[in-house]
């Protein structure tokens, strides 16, 4: 099992356990998971609504491509810590990584 | 006013889809986007990605396939509100509908189907303290008539194309022109990031980079602009305009106000006929939501057909209808 933590909107972590070899993305995960997460475009990252700062863990992970710091760059409240959940594959890469969702909540 | 058989809240592929299914069984649509264009997120978001999954298109672009849609419906000579977006619907005595759009275009109809994705596409607000107290007051988030920047003190915050552009743009005939970015380098267009930079360096813009707005202020109109870098460090800047430039997001908008039943920003629905809890209401395609809800084109198309049967019955209230394949019929228009 892969195991990371997830932070939400009020601040409240929860673990997260996902099967190893699943090819899932960290935004699809999180939407199986009942976080309230748009996701508008499907996990092209063209919206920006699955936006997450990974508070631990983030040199762990595969660089963003160009399209996805594109992206990231169009946000007021991005930093350098910031991903864009769906262009993150759920792998031994996100173990014991802490995300904290940092999209606006769906209207 | 606009006399319709059935409105359609939403001009992505799925509304258009639901012309030609009323079409085939003579209602007439009306179509209202807030986008000021048809294809809705095809259009506006990936015009040139390419979709798998339409059935008789092994790889179909998403322009090309709105392109299509367009075609197939043009004999049902749909009527098009487009850049508005819908801000009232009001029930009329005998059943039917008057919506009425942001700039005062109203539509009177027999139906109402929303067909609007995930919602309208609004502009994304930055986190700033006073924000939304300003807007129309110096606050907007686009330009729509540069002429009325002329010889203002302009600030602009963002790091995409929108903002390098306009800066470009602004640099010419406002009176001063800032430009603040949260990072020190651009991802727009390499060439407009280079214009900025070079304007920057001949002082006929103000750069303001690793920085963010934190608050603003005025009296009754927006008069200063405070602006906390990275570094922690506070300057205030006198402006007549601020303009945040941070893209667009999906909203429901108004759509939330009417009373219909809404589960995690989606429409619930009836899946015999994807009615709403409110009588003569519709919901199709990625707005609305039930159990085992697949949010693909071709289920949306697949709504449009059943809802266009169930709103037959309204709009033709004492008419039978029966069904008819277009092999048999072909396209019979109006």
């Amino acid at each position: 099992m892969i195991t990371f933590t997830v932070e939400d909107r009020d601040g409240e972590q929860k673990p997260v356990e996902v099967p190893e070899g699943i090819s899932l993305s960290l935004m699809e995960v999180l939407k199986a998971s009942d976080y309230n997460i748009l996701a508008t475009c499907g996990g092209m990252a063209l919206c920006a609504t699955c936006h997450v700062q990974v508070v631990n863990g983030f040199d762990n992970l595969p660089p963003a491509q160009d399209l996805e710091l594109d992206m990231l760059d169009t946000l007021p409240d991005a930093d350098s810590d910031s991903r864009l959940a769906c262009q993150i594959r759920v792998d031994e890469a996100v173990e014991g990584a802490l995300f904290r969702i940092k999209s606006e909540e769906p209207s | 006013m606009i006399t319709t058989d059935i409105c359609i809240i939403g001009a992505g592929p799925v509304g258009l889809f639901a012309v030609f299914e009323a079409g085939l069984l003579k209602m007439r649509c009306h179509l209202i986007d807030a986008l000021p264009q048809v294809g809705g997120q095809l259009s506006e978001i990936y015009p040139q990605k390419p979709i798998y999954d339409i059935p008789g298109y092994p790889a179909i672009n998403a322009q090309t396939l709105v392109d299509n849609l367009m075609e197939q419906i043009a004999p049902f000579n749909p009527g098009f509100t487009l850049g508005e977006r819908v801000e009232s619907l009001d029930r009329q005595e005998d059943g039917s509908y008057q919506i009425t759009t942001s700039d005062g275009t109203a539509v009177h109809c027999q139906v109402v189907v929303i067909a609007g994705g995930l919602g309208s596409f609004e502009p994304r607000k930055p986190e700033i303290l006073n924000l939304e107290q300003f807007e129309g007051k110096g606050v907007a988030y686009m330009v729509k008539n540069p002429e009325q920047l002329r010889n203002r003190r302009v600030v602009l915050a963002g790091g995409g194309d929108s903002a390098l552009d306009w800066t470009i743009f602004l640099a010419e005939i406002a009176k001063e022109v800032t430009l603040v970015h949260r990072s020190d380098s651009f991802r727009g267009a390499p060439d407009s990031a280079e214009k900025v930079v070079e304007l920057a360096k001949q002082g006929r813009i103000n750069l303001v980079l690793q920085s963010n707005i934190t608050s603003i202020n005025g009296n009754g109109h927006l008069q200063e602009v405070t602006i906390t870098a990275k570094d922690k460090s506070v300057t205030t800047l006198e402006a007549d305009n601020l303009i945040p430039l941070f893209g667009l997001t999906p909203k429901l908008g108004p759509i939330a106000d009417w009373g219909l039943s809404i589960d995690k920003s989606a429409i619930s629905v009836d899946t015999t006929d994807y009615s709403t809890n409110v009588e003569r209401i519709y919901a199709i395609g990625d707005i609305n939501t039930y159990p085992g809800k697949l949010k693909l084109i071709l289920c949306g198309f697949h709504e449009a057909a059943l809802m266009c049967q169930s709103a037959f019955h309204h709009v033709h209230p004492n008419q039978k209808l029966s069904f008819k394949y277009t092999t048999v019929n072909g396209v019979p228009t109006f």
